[in-house]
């Protein structure tokens, strides 16, 4: 397999602290990949580390097939790899309006044709050219989320990085903006990388994922495993249990 | 079944710059000691109801009701002093998110203590104690050195716990339970409602469970009260979701992704607008 993305022996400390503990991942073009841990396992910090976010200590990671700086990411880097952070309301810029949040990428990247482009995103992502001068206090969780969306597609990255895209969102809009995800990744043919805490959405969205604790991969496995509970670690059997719901006998 | 809360005809609404806007409008149900849960997504006025019965509704809302009645008690003509006797002693509520909702400059256990002494008169080494023992009930291991840490020393499950440890000192017969999980971990959260479940049931306690996730509260709750735009558009006993006849309550059990089924792409809801008449 050539991998698209792959993180060698990635290792993040903070202080004395080890955030991320040799990890290797290899991401294949076009596929979604999911990872899955409890909170502090490392799942954020690895695709932050990717996306060069968080300071790597050791070990490399290489964009197709090429070992990249582990300091210092270049603007062709950001043209292809985009990230979505977990919190739509905490992501935009409060004093600017849609039009300018999806300007910055372009303006960045030195894209022409920004009238044209700005409103295909608003309408690939769902919401109609009514939105575009309209500041994010005045939209709702999931349309925050689906602007997120926008700014990170609208310059035509391959691969996205999605940080619990929908874990602040309502149920009834996760399934909405879950289906905008898997829509454009279809259209555009895109490679994902997303990390959740709940294991229905990463195997609704992810075709292999890696299970994380304490900032080590202790699981890699695909979804149809995962569903026909072809487990071999206890931790991830909790995971399944839990993301079963609430059994009165099992709980204390 | 005795009754201990009725609401009848509760409306909530908030005058704004661009009108009124009404939160709940027209909530009546009734609840004995039982586990009743609250559905619906952000904006439907679940939260509202909570607040309303707890006397947390802000002092610029206008609210209304042909009975908001709590063991006897008029909650809405009661005086605020009534209220204030009432509000941690006999209804309790417990908060979305610990890291919020924890005073960061006080000890946990302090907290727990201040909650104690202002309805009961004991003694500081009594009250201690007691805190002590109550952290104890919600499983936290060495629950003395707990209490002297500060909310940004433990973890959000532990401050989850240490908050229903705080609710429940004072022995509620009541307790209000707004999105208490949300903001944990699947792992963590099935611990701390098992801690819940326990306690609410080994003390009898009535609790009403708000939250967005309608599967968890069913498997959670005695009955589900499902509400949308202010009003409830189904009531239905946690046994007979699968029966569930309003669309609304059927979109919000199917939109979920659930592992072993693989419909793509996922059903979502398609509002009506008669739901919100």
């Amino acid at each position: 397999m050539t991998a698209i993305v792959s993180a060698e022996n990635l290792t993040v400390s903070f202080d004395d602290f080890l955030a991320l503990d040799n990890v290797s991942i290899d991401v294949a073009p076009g596929e979604s990949f999911g990872l899955v841990g409890e909170s502090g396992s490392g799942k954020s910090t690895l695709l932050r580390a990717i996306a060069g976010l968080s300071p790597v200590t050791d070990g490399r990671i290489t964009l197709d097939g090429k070992p990249l700086d582990v300091k210092y990411r270049d603007k062709a880097f950001y043209r292809q790899v985009q990230m979505v952070f977990q919190d739509p309301y905490g992501s935009l810029h409060p004093r600017q309006t849609v039009d300018r949040l999806l300007q910055e990428p372009l303006a960045i990247h030195g894209v022409a044709d920004a009238e044209r482009r700005i409103l295909r995103a608003l309408d690939e992502v769902g919401l109609g050219s009514s939105f575009r001068f309209r500041y994010s206090h005045q939209l709702s969780g999931g349309q925050r989320q689906r602007i997120a969306i926008a700014r990170a597609l609208i310059i035509e990255p391959q691969i996205m990085l999605l940080d619990e895209p929908t874990s602040a969102l309502d149920a009834s809009v996760q399934a909405e903006v879950l289906n905008l995800l898997e829509q454009v990744r279809r259209d555009r043919k895109l490679t994902y990388i997303m990390v959740s805490h709940d294991l229905g959405v990463v195997t609704h969205m992810c075709e292999r994922l890696a299970v994380m604790k304490n900032g080590k991969v202790v699981e890699r496995l695909s979804s149809s495993d995962l569903v026909a509970g072809r487990l071999s670690e206890d931790y991830t059997k909790n995971l399944m249990v839990a993301s079963k719901g609430f059994v009165r006998d099992v709980a204390v | 079944m005795s009754t201990m809360l009725t609401v009848d005809d509760l409306r909530v609404s908030f005058p704004t710059r661009t009108g009124l806007i009404e939160a709940v409008r027209g909530v009546s149900f009734t609840l004995g000691r039982e586990r009743l849960g609250i559905v619906g997504e952000s904006g439907s006025g679940k939260s509202q109801t909570g607040r309303a019965i707890m006397g947390l509704t802000p002092a610029h809302a206008k609210i209304s009701a042909n009975k908001l009645n709590f063991d006897g008690i008029d909650l809405l003509t009661a005086p605020a002093k009534t209220r204030r006797a009432l509000r941690g002693s006999r209804i309790a509520m417990i908060l979305q998110d610990p890291k919020y909702s924890l005073n960061p400059v006080m000890s946990i256990g302090r907290q727990i203590v201040e909650t104690l002494r202002t309805h009961e008169s004991v003694s500081r080494r009594e009250a201690r104690d007691r805190a002590i023992a109550m952290l104890e009930a919600v499983q936290i291991r060495d629950a003395a050195r707990v209490f002297d840490l500060h909310p940004h020393e433990v973890s959000g499950g532990m401050g989850q716990r240490a908050m229903i440890a705080m609710m429940l000192i004072a022995g509620p017969e009541l307790l209000v339970a707004d999105e208490p999980t949300s903001a944990l971990d699947v792992t963590v959260q099935l611990e701390v409602l098992g801690i819940l479940d326990k306690l609410v049931s080994e003390r009898g306690m009535g609790l009403i469970f708000i939250s967005h996730d309608l599967r968890l509260v069913s498997s959670f709750c005695d009955r589900v009260i499902v509400m949308y735009a202010g009003k409830i558009v189904e009531e239905l006993a946690a046994s007979d979701l699968g029966n569930a006849k309003h669309p609304y309550t059927q979109g919000l059990l199917n939109c979920m992704p659930t592992l072993g089924t693989n419909r793509h792409p996922l059903p979502v809801l398609d509002r009506q607008l008669e739901w919100a008449l």
